[in-house]
Protein backbone atom coordinates (compact mmCIF):
# COMPACT_ATOMS: atom_id res chain seq x y z
CA UNK A 1 0.00 0.00 0.00
CA UNK A 2 1.51 3.68 -0.73
CA UNK A 3 0.50 6.80 0.78
CA UNK A 4 0.90 10.23 -1.34
CA UNK A 5 0.59 13.13 0.81
CA UNK A 6 -0.25 16.68 -0.77
CA UNK A 7 1.33 19.50 0.91
CA UNK A 8 2.08 23.21 0.31
CA UNK A 9 4.72 25.42 1.04
CA UNK A 10 2.92 28.68 3.03
CA UNK A 11 3.72 31.65 5.46
CA UNK A 12 4.40 30.74 8.97
CA UNK A 13 1.29 30.84 11.08
CA UNK A 14 2.81 34.05 13.01
CA UNK A 15 3.15 35.73 10.12
CA UNK A 16 1.67 39.03 9.57
CA UNK A 17 0.36 39.46 6.55
CA UNK A 18 0.88 42.19 4.12
CA UNK A 19 0.73 42.89 0.38
CA UNK A 20 2.74 45.30 -2.36
CA UNK A 21 2.50 46.54 -5.82
CA UNK A 22 -0.93 48.66 -4.72
CA UNK A 23 -2.49 45.69 -2.95
CA UNK A 24 -1.90 43.06 -5.93
CA UNK A 25 0.64 40.88 -4.58
CA UNK A 26 1.61 39.09 -1.10
CA UNK A 27 4.46 40.51 0.10
CA UNK A 28 6.81 37.63 1.20
CA UNK A 29 9.30 39.81 2.52
CA UNK A 30 11.09 38.34 5.25
CA UNK A 31 8.44 35.50 5.44
CA UNK A 32 9.53 32.47 7.16
CA UNK A 33 8.07 29.38 5.00
CA UNK A 34 6.44 25.99 6.51
CA UNK A 35 4.53 23.05 5.97
CA UNK A 36 0.80 23.78 6.02
CA UNK A 37 -0.02 22.98 9.75
CA UNK A 38 -2.82 20.18 8.04
CA UNK A 39 -0.31 18.39 5.93
CA UNK A 40 2.36 18.15 8.57
CA UNK A 41 -0.49 16.68 10.85
CA UNK A 42 -1.59 14.03 8.53
CA UNK A 43 2.65 13.61 7.50
CA UNK A 44 2.93 12.45 11.02
CA UNK A 45 -0.25 9.98 11.15
CA UNK A 46 0.61 8.59 7.63
CA UNK A 47 4.35 7.92 9.19
CA UNK A 48 2.40 6.38 12.31
CA UNK A 49 0.66 4.36 9.91
CA UNK A 50 3.68 2.93 8.24
CA UNK A 51 5.52 2.44 11.28
CA UNK A 52 2.51 0.25 12.83
CA UNK A 53 1.42 -1.92 9.68
CA UNK A 54 4.45 -4.48 9.62
CA UNK A 55 5.30 -3.61 6.31
CA UNK A 56 1.81 -3.72 4.33
CA UNK A 57 2.36 0.31 3.75
CA UNK A 58 5.66 0.33 1.76
CA UNK A 59 5.71 3.91 0.99
CA UNK A 60 4.94 7.55 2.06
CA UNK A 61 5.38 10.11 -1.15
CA UNK A 62 5.06 13.85 -0.54
CA UNK A 63 3.90 16.15 -3.89
CA UNK A 64 3.68 20.06 -3.81
CA UNK A 65 3.17 22.28 -6.71
CA UNK A 66 5.19 25.05 -6.27
CA UNK A 67 9.09 26.71 -7.71
CA UNK A 68 11.89 25.75 -6.28
CA UNK A 69 12.05 27.77 -3.17
CA UNK A 70 9.77 25.00 -1.68
CA UNK A 71 12.81 22.72 -1.75
CA UNK A 72 13.31 23.09 2.05
CA UNK A 73 9.97 22.80 3.01
CA UNK A 74 10.32 19.70 0.87
CA UNK A 75 13.37 18.66 2.55
CA UNK A 76 11.77 19.25 5.72
CA UNK A 77 9.60 16.45 4.79
CA UNK A 78 11.56 14.23 3.76
CA UNK A 79 13.40 14.83 7.03
CA UNK A 80 10.24 13.70 8.83
CA UNK A 81 10.37 10.40 7.64
CA UNK A 82 8.16 10.60 4.04
CA UNK A 83 10.50 8.65 1.69
CA UNK A 84 10.33 10.07 -1.52
CA UNK A 85 9.16 13.67 -2.58
CA UNK A 86 7.92 14.97 -6.11
CA UNK A 87 7.25 18.24 -7.19
CA UNK A 88 5.84 19.88 -9.66
CA UNK A 89 7.59 23.07 -11.67
CA UNK A 90 4.64 25.58 -11.33
CA UNK A 91 2.85 28.10 -9.62
CA UNK A 92 0.28 26.97 -7.75
CA UNK A 93 -1.93 28.99 -10.12
CA UNK A 94 -5.44 28.36 -8.56
CA UNK A 95 -7.43 24.71 -6.96
CA UNK A 96 -8.55 24.03 -9.94
CA UNK A 97 -5.20 24.20 -11.85
CA UNK A 98 -3.09 22.37 -8.73
CA UNK A 99 -5.85 19.35 -8.38
CA UNK A 100 -5.42 18.69 -12.19
CA UNK A 101 -1.23 18.95 -11.38
CA UNK A 102 -1.48 16.47 -8.52
CA UNK A 103 -3.91 13.78 -10.49
CA UNK A 104 -1.11 11.85 -12.62
CA UNK A 105 1.07 11.79 -9.52
CA UNK A 106 -1.87 10.18 -7.39
CA UNK A 107 -3.37 7.68 -9.79
CA UNK A 108 -0.23 5.30 -8.46
CA UNK A 109 -1.52 5.12 -5.14
CA UNK A 110 -3.83 3.85 -2.30
CA UNK A 111 -4.75 6.39 -0.03
CA UNK A 112 -4.05 10.36 -0.72
CA UNK A 113 -4.39 12.33 2.28
CA UNK A 114 -4.59 16.45 1.91
CA UNK A 115 -5.11 19.14 4.62
CA UNK A 116 -8.73 20.85 4.84
CA UNK A 117 -7.23 24.10 3.71
CA UNK A 118 -3.83 25.77 3.14
CA UNK A 119 -2.84 28.64 5.58
CA UNK A 120 -2.30 30.98 2.67
CA UNK A 121 -5.45 30.76 -0.27
CA UNK A 122 -7.66 28.67 2.32
CA UNK A 123 -9.93 27.42 -0.10
CA UNK A 124 -9.99 23.60 1.01
CA UNK A 125 -10.61 22.72 -2.50
CA UNK A 126 -7.45 21.05 -3.59
CA UNK A 127 -8.37 17.48 -1.59
CA UNK A 128 -12.47 17.52 -3.12
CA UNK A 129 -11.23 19.19 -6.77
CA UNK A 130 -8.74 16.18 -7.00
CA UNK A 131 -10.78 12.82 -5.79
CA UNK A 132 -13.52 14.07 -8.38
CA UNK A 133 -10.78 14.29 -10.92
CA UNK A 134 -9.84 11.31 -9.70
CA UNK A 135 -13.13 9.66 -9.70
CA UNK A 136 -12.39 8.16 -6.07
CA UNK A 137 -14.51 8.87 -3.16
CA UNK A 138 -13.18 11.34 -0.51
CA UNK A 139 -13.75 11.67 3.06
CA UNK A 140 -13.12 15.35 4.47
CA UNK A 141 -12.96 17.06 7.86
CA UNK A 142 -11.58 13.93 9.25
CA UNK A 143 -9.86 13.76 12.46
CA UNK A 144 -8.79 9.79 12.98
CA UNK A 145 -7.56 7.07 10.35
CA UNK A 146 -7.32 3.47 11.27
CA UNK A 147 -6.70 0.69 8.94
CA UNK A 148 -7.90 -2.68 9.92
CA UNK A 149 -7.78 -5.24 7.18
CA UNK A 150 -8.11 -3.97 4.19
CA UNK A 151 -10.71 -1.59 5.43
CA UNK A 152 -9.71 2.50 6.43
CA UNK A 153 -11.94 3.41 9.35
CA UNK A 154 -12.16 7.17 9.93
CA UNK A 155 -13.68 9.54 12.43
CA UNK A 156 -14.81 12.98 11.00
CA UNK A 157 -16.53 15.70 11.77
CA UNK A 158 -19.70 16.72 10.36
CA UNK A 159 -21.87 19.92 11.30
CA UNK A 160 -23.15 19.07 14.35
CA UNK A 161 -21.46 16.04 15.60
CA UNK A 162 -18.78 13.36 14.74
CA UNK A 163 -19.05 10.01 12.18
CA UNK A 164 -17.69 7.26 11.78
CA UNK A 165 -17.22 5.93 8.13
CA UNK A 166 -15.80 2.98 6.37
CA UNK A 167 -14.03 3.96 2.82
CA UNK A 168 -12.88 1.56 0.01
CA UNK A 169 -9.26 2.05 -1.77
CA UNK A 170 -8.56 3.80 -2.95
CA UNK A 171 -9.67 7.09 -1.67
CA UNK A 172 -8.90 10.71 -0.76
CA UNK A 173 -8.88 11.92 3.24
CA UNK A 174 -9.20 15.30 3.60
CA UNK A 175 -7.93 16.18 7.22
CA UNK A 176 -8.30 18.37 9.97
CA UNK A 177 -6.72 18.79 13.50
CA UNK A 178 -6.49 15.46 15.80
CA UNK A 179 -5.45 13.31 13.02
CA UNK A 180 -2.57 13.37 14.94
CA UNK A 181 -1.66 14.96 18.10
CA UNK A 182 1.48 16.89 17.29
CA UNK A 183 3.81 17.17 14.31
CA UNK A 184 6.57 15.36 14.26
CA UNK A 185 9.78 17.39 14.61
CA UNK A 186 12.67 16.16 12.50
CA UNK A 187 15.44 14.30 14.04
CA UNK A 188 19.45 15.24 13.07
CA UNK A 189 19.38 11.77 11.53
CA UNK A 190 16.41 12.60 9.68
CA UNK A 191 18.11 15.64 8.05
CA UNK A 192 21.00 13.47 7.11
CA UNK A 193 18.31 11.16 5.30
CA UNK A 194 16.46 13.41 3.85
CA UNK A 195 19.86 15.02 1.56
CA UNK A 196 19.79 11.52 0.19
CA UNK A 197 16.19 10.86 -0.52
CA UNK A 198 15.17 11.23 -4.21
CA UNK A 199 13.28 14.98 -4.96
CA UNK A 200 11.86 14.35 -8.44
CA UNK A 201 11.22 17.45 -10.41
CA UNK A 202 8.08 16.73 -12.40
CA UNK A 203 7.12 19.12 -15.33
CA UNK A 204 3.80 20.45 -15.16
CA UNK A 205 0.72 19.39 -17.75
CA UNK A 206 -1.03 22.09 -19.62
CA UNK A 207 -4.32 22.80 -17.20
CA UNK A 208 -7.17 25.63 -17.04
CA UNK A 209 -6.72 28.07 -14.59
CA UNK A 210 -10.26 29.31 -13.67
CA UNK A 211 -9.84 32.32 -10.90
CA UNK A 212 -7.07 34.92 -10.76
CA UNK A 213 -6.62 37.26 -7.72
CA UNK A 214 -7.45 41.10 -8.38
CA UNK A 215 -6.38 42.35 -5.50
CA UNK A 216 -5.92 42.26 -1.56
CA UNK A 217 -7.47 44.28 1.03
CA UNK A 218 -6.33 43.66 4.71
CA UNK A 219 -9.14 44.43 7.41
CA UNK A 220 -10.18 47.79 8.92
CA UNK A 221 -8.52 48.48 11.76
CA UNK A 222 -10.07 48.26 14.89
CA UNK A 223 -10.73 51.36 16.89
CA UNK A 224 -9.28 50.98 20.35
CA UNK A 225 -10.63 48.67 23.17
CA UNK A 226 -13.22 50.27 26.24
CA UNK A 227 -11.80 49.19 29.17
CA UNK A 228 -13.94 48.28 32.25
CA UNK A 229 -12.63 48.31 36.07
CA UNK A 230 -13.23 45.20 37.32
CA UNK A 231 -14.64 46.76 40.22
CA UNK A 232 -17.45 47.85 37.97
CA UNK A 233 -18.31 44.26 35.79
CA UNK A 234 -22.43 46.17 35.78
CA UNK A 235 -20.80 48.67 33.52
CA UNK A 236 -19.52 45.84 30.87
CA UNK A 237 -22.67 44.47 30.83
CA UNK A 238 -24.85 47.96 30.33
CA UNK A 239 -22.13 48.50 27.62
CA UNK A 240 -23.03 45.41 25.76
CA UNK A 241 -26.55 45.74 26.21
CA UNK A 242 -27.15 48.95 25.17
CA UNK A 243 -24.23 50.49 22.71
CA UNK A 244 -22.71 47.02 20.89
CA UNK A 245 -26.66 45.46 21.30
CA UNK A 246 -24.83 42.12 22.07
CA UNK A 247 -27.08 40.87 24.14
CA UNK B 1 -30.71 30.37 -16.39
CA UNK B 2 -31.05 30.18 -12.21
CA UNK B 3 -29.28 30.83 -8.95
CA UNK B 4 -29.04 27.38 -7.23
CA UNK B 5 -28.29 27.34 -3.39
CA UNK B 6 -27.61 24.27 -1.47
CA UNK B 7 -28.63 23.80 1.97
CA UNK B 8 -28.14 20.86 3.93
CA UNK B 9 -30.76 19.55 6.93
CA UNK B 10 -30.70 18.84 10.44
CA UNK B 11 -32.88 15.85 11.02
CA UNK B 12 -35.39 17.41 8.84
CA UNK B 13 -35.09 20.97 9.41
CA UNK B 14 -33.38 23.69 8.11
CA UNK B 15 -32.04 26.26 10.09
CA UNK B 16 -30.52 30.00 10.35
CA UNK B 17 -27.66 28.80 7.87
CA UNK B 18 -30.32 27.71 5.69
CA UNK B 19 -31.93 31.14 5.46
CA UNK B 20 -28.82 32.81 5.23
CA UNK B 21 -27.83 30.85 2.32
CA UNK B 22 -30.85 31.84 0.51
CA UNK B 23 -31.04 34.94 1.33
CA UNK B 24 -27.76 35.93 -0.65
CA UNK B 25 -28.71 33.67 -3.78
CA UNK B 26 -31.58 35.62 -3.85
CA UNK B 27 -29.62 38.74 -3.71
CA UNK B 28 -27.27 37.38 -6.81
CA UNK B 29 -30.23 36.16 -8.36
CA UNK B 30 -32.37 39.56 -8.41
CA UNK B 31 -29.14 41.52 -9.76
CA UNK B 32 -28.91 38.94 -12.54
CA UNK B 33 -32.68 38.94 -13.19
CA UNK B 34 -33.04 35.28 -12.32
CA UNK B 35 -35.00 32.51 -10.48
CA UNK B 36 -33.29 31.62 -7.40
CA UNK B 37 -33.59 27.80 -6.67
CA UNK B 38 -32.74 25.81 -3.55
CA UNK B 39 -31.60 21.96 -3.69
CA UNK B 40 -32.08 20.09 -0.98
CA UNK B 41 -30.96 16.11 -0.24
CA UNK B 42 -32.46 13.95 2.16
CA UNK B 43 -35.77 13.28 4.23
CA UNK B 44 -37.50 16.90 4.67
CA UNK B 45 -41.33 17.42 5.04
CA UNK B 46 -42.81 19.53 2.11
CA UNK B 47 -44.09 22.30 4.97
CA UNK B 48 -40.45 22.72 5.72
CA UNK B 49 -39.18 23.32 1.98
CA UNK B 50 -41.85 25.55 1.80
CA UNK B 51 -40.06 27.89 4.67
CA UNK B 52 -37.07 28.60 1.79
CA UNK B 53 -39.89 30.73 -0.46
CA UNK B 54 -40.32 32.97 2.78
CA UNK B 55 -35.98 33.76 2.18
CA UNK B 56 -36.45 34.27 -1.80
CA UNK B 57 -36.36 30.54 -3.26
CA UNK B 58 -38.85 30.53 -6.42
CA UNK B 59 -38.70 26.74 -6.85
CA UNK B 60 -37.15 24.18 -4.26
CA UNK B 61 -35.76 20.88 -5.88
CA UNK B 62 -35.92 18.11 -3.16
CA UNK B 63 -33.58 15.02 -3.63
CA UNK B 64 -35.16 12.33 -1.30
CA UNK B 65 -33.25 9.16 -2.28
CA UNK B 66 -32.89 6.81 0.99
CA UNK B 67 -29.10 6.33 -0.26
CA UNK B 68 -28.58 9.72 0.44
CA UNK B 69 -29.63 9.92 4.16
CA UNK B 70 -25.82 10.51 5.29
CA UNK B 71 -23.91 13.46 3.82
CA UNK B 72 -21.63 10.88 1.39
CA UNK B 73 -19.14 13.71 -1.32
CA UNK B 74 -19.23 11.97 -3.78
CA UNK B 75 -23.02 10.99 -4.79
CA UNK B 76 -24.05 14.30 -2.97
CA UNK B 77 -21.60 15.67 -5.60
CA UNK B 78 -22.75 14.02 -8.41
CA UNK B 79 -26.95 14.75 -7.43
CA UNK B 80 -25.43 18.74 -7.03
CA UNK B 81 -24.55 18.66 -10.45
CA UNK B 82 -27.31 17.25 -12.13
CA UNK B 83 -29.58 19.57 -10.45
CA UNK B 84 -27.73 22.33 -11.55
CA UNK B 85 -27.32 21.09 -15.09
CA UNK B 86 -31.24 20.57 -15.04
CA UNK B 87 -31.90 24.00 -13.52
CA UNK B 88 -29.18 25.47 -16.04
CA UNK B 89 -27.48 27.36 -12.81
CA UNK B 90 -25.08 29.93 -13.49
CA UNK B 91 -23.89 30.54 -9.96
CA UNK B 92 -24.14 27.96 -7.47
CA UNK B 93 -23.99 28.89 -3.34
CA UNK B 94 -23.03 26.44 -0.42
CA UNK B 95 -21.94 27.08 3.32
CA UNK B 96 -18.59 27.94 3.82
CA UNK B 97 -18.96 24.41 6.29
CA UNK B 98 -17.68 21.37 6.65
CA UNK B 99 -20.48 19.97 3.88
CA UNK B 100 -19.85 22.84 1.85
CA UNK B 101 -16.33 22.11 1.83
CA UNK B 102 -16.83 18.50 1.40
CA UNK B 103 -19.11 19.02 -1.67
CA UNK B 104 -18.52 21.79 -3.49
CA UNK B 105 -15.14 21.49 -4.93
CA UNK B 106 -16.55 18.09 -6.17
CA UNK B 107 -18.76 19.83 -8.33
CA UNK B 108 -16.96 22.45 -9.10
CA UNK B 109 -14.94 19.87 -11.50
CA UNK B 110 -17.94 18.52 -12.25
CA UNK B 111 -19.45 21.70 -13.75
CA UNK B 112 -15.92 23.11 -14.54
CA UNK B 113 -17.22 26.16 -12.70
CA UNK B 114 -13.89 28.23 -10.85
CA UNK B 115 -14.87 28.28 -7.07
CA UNK B 116 -13.99 31.62 -4.38
CA UNK B 117 -14.64 29.65 -0.62
CA UNK B 118 -15.13 31.82 1.70
CA UNK B 119 -17.17 34.84 0.19
CA UNK B 120 -18.70 37.24 2.57
CA UNK B 121 -20.81 39.42 -0.09
CA UNK B 122 -22.17 39.19 -3.34
CA UNK B 123 -20.23 40.31 -6.04
CA UNK B 124 -18.60 43.28 -6.36
CA UNK B 125 -19.32 43.01 -9.97
CA UNK B 126 -20.92 40.77 -12.65
CA UNK B 127 -19.19 41.06 -15.57
CA UNK B 128 -16.02 40.18 -15.29
CA UNK B 129 -17.33 38.49 -12.00
CA UNK B 130 -15.52 39.79 -9.21
CA UNK B 131 -16.25 38.69 -5.48
CA UNK B 132 -14.44 39.05 -2.11
CA UNK B 133 -13.50 36.13 -0.37
CA UNK B 134 -11.41 35.80 3.25
CA UNK B 135 -7.70 34.50 2.85
CA UNK B 136 -4.58 33.63 4.76
CA UNK B 137 -6.71 32.28 7.57
CA UNK B 138 -9.00 35.01 8.04
CA UNK B 139 -6.31 37.72 8.20
CA UNK B 140 -6.89 39.40 5.03
CA UNK B 141 -9.19 39.24 1.77
CA UNK B 142 -8.85 38.45 -1.44
CA UNK B 143 -10.92 39.87 -4.40
CA UNK B 144 -10.99 37.00 -6.93
CA UNK B 145 -12.16 37.02 -10.44
CA UNK B 146 -14.01 34.10 -11.57
CA UNK B 147 -13.19 33.44 -15.73
CA UNK B 148 -15.37 30.13 -16.16
CA UNK B 149 -18.79 30.39 -17.66
CA UNK B 150 -20.22 28.62 -14.15
CA UNK B 151 -19.13 30.01 -10.55
CA UNK B 152 -19.32 28.14 -7.21
CA UNK B 153 -19.32 30.51 -3.95
CA UNK B 154 -19.51 29.07 -0.46
CA UNK B 155 -20.72 31.61 2.15
CA UNK B 156 -18.91 32.77 5.06
CA UNK B 157 -21.26 31.97 7.69
CA UNK B 158 -22.88 35.27 9.81
CA UNK B 159 -21.80 37.21 6.46
CA UNK B 160 -25.31 38.14 5.05
CA UNK B 161 -28.37 39.37 6.45
CA UNK B 162 -31.34 37.40 6.56
CA UNK B 163 -34.50 38.85 4.30
CA UNK B 164 -38.01 37.84 4.51
CA UNK B 165 -39.83 37.73 1.48
CA UNK B 166 -43.48 36.79 0.36
CA UNK B 167 -42.06 34.06 -2.19
CA UNK B 168 -43.91 31.23 -2.66
CA UNK B 169 -41.78 28.11 -3.83
CA UNK B 170 -42.38 25.55 -6.01
CA UNK B 171 -41.39 21.85 -4.46
CA UNK B 172 -39.90 19.67 -7.09
CA UNK B 173 -39.17 16.15 -6.54
CA UNK B 174 -35.80 14.93 -8.12
CA UNK B 175 -34.72 11.74 -8.69
CA UNK B 176 -31.03 11.73 -9.22
CA UNK B 177 -28.82 9.55 -11.25
CA UNK B 178 -26.70 7.36 -9.18
CA UNK B 179 -24.98 3.83 -9.41
CA UNK B 180 -23.06 1.76 -6.78
CA UNK B 181 -19.95 3.09 -7.88
CA UNK B 182 -20.85 6.19 -6.66
CA UNK B 183 -21.81 4.69 -3.07
CA UNK B 184 -17.79 3.44 -2.01
CA UNK B 185 -17.78 5.28 1.73
CA UNK B 186 -20.48 4.20 4.53
CA UNK B 187 -21.12 5.78 7.80
CA UNK B 188 -20.87 2.96 10.22
CA UNK B 189 -22.04 5.66 12.98
CA UNK B 190 -23.34 8.78 14.18
CA UNK B 191 -22.98 11.21 16.92
CA UNK B 192 -25.11 13.94 16.81
CA UNK B 193 -24.54 16.55 20.02
CA UNK B 194 -27.70 17.19 21.69
CA UNK B 195 -28.59 19.42 24.09
CA UNK B 196 -25.97 21.48 23.38
CA UNK B 197 -25.47 24.86 21.35
CA UNK B 198 -22.93 24.04 18.17
CA UNK B 199 -20.54 26.67 18.73
CA UNK B 200 -20.91 27.04 14.50
CA UNK B 201 -24.31 27.96 15.07
CA UNK B 202 -23.86 29.97 18.23
CA UNK B 203 -24.75 33.91 18.79
CA UNK B 204 -22.31 34.22 21.47
CA UNK B 205 -19.59 32.10 22.09
CA UNK B 206 -17.56 32.23 25.58
CA UNK B 207 -14.30 31.10 25.14
CA UNK B 208 -11.50 30.22 27.68
CA UNK B 209 -7.67 30.21 27.00
CA UNK B 210 -4.51 29.22 29.92
CA UNK B 211 -5.68 31.89 32.19
CA UNK B 212 -8.39 29.93 33.35
CA UNK B 213 -5.63 28.02 34.90
CA UNK B 214 -6.64 24.36 34.83
CA UNK B 215 -9.96 22.16 33.44
CA UNK B 216 -11.36 22.07 36.78
CA UNK B 217 -12.00 25.50 36.62
CA UNK B 218 -14.60 26.15 33.82
CA UNK B 219 -17.54 25.42 36.13
CA UNK B 220 -18.22 29.61 35.64
CA UNK B 221 -17.72 29.56 32.12
CA UNK B 222 -20.02 27.06 31.54
CA UNK B 223 -21.97 29.21 33.81
CA UNK B 224 -22.05 32.24 32.01
CA UNK B 225 -22.84 29.77 28.40
CA UNK B 226 -25.83 28.88 30.26
CA UNK B 227 -27.17 32.41 31.23
CA UNK B 228 -26.29 33.62 27.84
CA UNK B 229 -27.28 30.85 26.11
CA UNK B 230 -23.93 30.62 24.49
CA UNK B 231 -21.74 28.12 22.68
CA UNK B 232 -18.61 26.78 24.60
CA UNK B 233 -14.82 26.98 23.22
CA UNK B 234 -11.24 27.62 24.06
CA UNK B 235 -7.78 28.42 22.83
CA UNK B 236 -5.45 26.05 20.93
CA UNK B 237 -2.97 25.74 24.24
CA UNK B 238 -6.10 24.67 26.28
CA UNK B 239 -6.93 21.33 23.91
CA UNK B 240 -3.62 21.01 23.39
CA UNK B 241 -3.82 20.16 27.13
CA UNK B 242 -6.22 18.15 26.65
CA UNK B 243 -7.95 20.68 29.13
CA UNK B 244 -11.18 20.24 26.64
CA UNK B 245 -11.74 18.97 23.55
CA UNK B 246 -10.41 19.94 20.51
CA UNK B 247 -13.82 20.29 18.65
CA UNK B 248 -13.88 23.38 20.94
CA UNK B 249 -10.80 24.71 19.60
CA UNK B 250 -11.20 28.34 17.78
CA UNK B 251 -8.62 29.68 15.79
CA UNK B 252 -6.50 29.40 12.86
CA UNK B 253 -5.87 25.54 12.95
CA UNK B 254 -8.92 25.00 14.87
CA UNK B 255 -12.54 26.56 13.67
CA UNK B 256 -13.11 30.04 12.59
CA UNK B 257 -16.31 31.72 13.99
CA UNK B 258 -18.05 34.51 13.44
CA UNK B 259 -20.60 35.27 16.51
CA UNK B 260 -22.28 38.53 17.38
CA UNK B 261 -20.49 38.42 20.54
CA UNK B 262 -17.20 36.58 21.31
CA UNK B 263 -16.06 36.33 25.12
CA UNK B 264 -12.66 35.75 25.72
CA UNK B 265 -11.33 34.44 29.10
CA UNK B 266 -7.89 34.69 30.31
CA UNK B 267 -6.81 34.62 26.71
CA UNK B 268 -3.62 35.85 25.51
CA UNK B 269 -4.76 36.61 21.60
CA UNK B 270 -2.23 34.85 20.01
CA UNK B 271 -1.96 36.07 15.90
CA UNK B 272 -3.24 32.29 15.42
CA UNK B 273 -6.10 32.73 18.09
CA UNK B 274 -7.09 36.42 16.79
CA UNK B 275 -7.42 34.87 13.09
CA UNK B 276 -10.29 32.63 13.64
CA UNK B 277 -12.30 35.06 16.24
CA UNK B 278 -11.44 38.49 14.17
CA UNK B 279 -15.11 38.11 12.41
CA UNK B 280 -16.71 38.20 15.58
CA UNK B 281 -19.14 41.10 15.72
CA UNK B 282 -18.33 42.16 19.41
CA UNK B 283 -15.25 41.13 21.01
CA UNK B 284 -14.74 41.21 25.03
CA UNK B 285 -11.48 40.34 26.96
CA UNK B 286 -10.74 39.84 30.45
CA UNK B 287 -7.34 38.83 31.32
CA UNK B 288 -4.94 39.77 33.81
CA UNK B 289 -2.01 40.83 31.42
CA UNK B 290 -3.18 44.54 29.79
CA UNK B 291 -0.44 44.33 27.34
CA UNK B 292 -1.89 41.05 26.26
CA UNK B 293 -2.41 41.43 22.56
CA UNK B 294 -6.38 40.57 22.83
CA UNK B 295 -6.87 44.08 24.19
CA UNK B 296 -5.76 45.45 20.49
CA UNK B 297 -8.61 43.38 18.99
CA UNK B 298 -11.33 43.46 21.73
CA UNK B 299 -14.08 46.24 21.63
CA UNK B 300 -14.64 45.56 25.47
CA UNK B 301 -12.52 44.75 28.18
CA UNK B 302 -11.60 44.02 32.05
CA UNK B 303 -8.08 44.09 33.19
CA UNK B 304 -8.02 41.34 35.86
CA UNK B 305 -8.86 37.75 37.30
CA UNK B 306 -11.46 35.89 35.26
CA UNK B 307 -12.24 33.61 38.42
CA UNK B 308 -12.86 37.27 40.31
CA UNK B 309 -14.84 38.92 37.12
CA UNK B 310 -16.87 35.78 36.21
CA UNK B 311 -19.32 35.32 39.28
CA UNK B 312 -20.07 38.86 38.94
CA UNK B 313 -20.30 38.98 35.53
CA UNK B 314 -22.87 36.10 35.93
CA UNK B 315 -25.10 38.10 38.32
CA UNK B 316 -25.34 41.44 35.92
CA UNK B 317 -25.82 39.59 32.93
CA UNK B 318 -29.04 37.74 35.55
CA UNK B 319 -30.37 40.98 36.35
CA UNK B 320 -30.51 42.79 33.43
CA UNK B 321 -31.72 39.51 31.24
CA UNK B 322 -34.45 39.64 34.61
CA UNK B 323 -35.17 43.63 33.98
CA UNK B 324 -35.93 41.66 30.43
Amino acid sequence: MKILLCISNVPDTTTKIRFKDDNKEFDASGVQWIINPWDELALTRALELKEGSGGKIEKISVALVGDKSTEPTIRKALAIGADDAFRIDSEPKDSYYVANQLKELAKDFDIVMCGIESADYTSSAVGGMLSEMLEWPSVSSVSSLEIEGDEVKIRREIDGGQEVVSAELPFVAIVQKGIALEPRIPAMRGIMMARKKPLNVVEPIQADVLTAYESFELPPPKADVKLVDEENVKELVELLKNEAKAI
Amino acid sequence: MSVLAYTENWDGKFKKLSYELVSYAKAIAENLNTETVVASIGAVEEEELKKLGNYGADKVVAAKDEKLKNLANQPYAKTLAQIAEKENATVLVFAHNFTGKAVAPRVSVKLKAGLAAGVTEPPSSYDPFIIKRKVFTNKAFANVKINSDKKILTLFQNSFEIKETENKASIEEFTPELTDADFRTEVKEVNKVTGKILLTDAEIVVSGGRGMKGPEKWENLEKLAEVLGAATACSRPVSDEGWRPHEEHVGQTGKIVAPNLYIALGISGAIQHLGGVSSSKTIVAINTDKDAPIFESADYGIVGDVHKVLPQLIEAIKEVKAEG
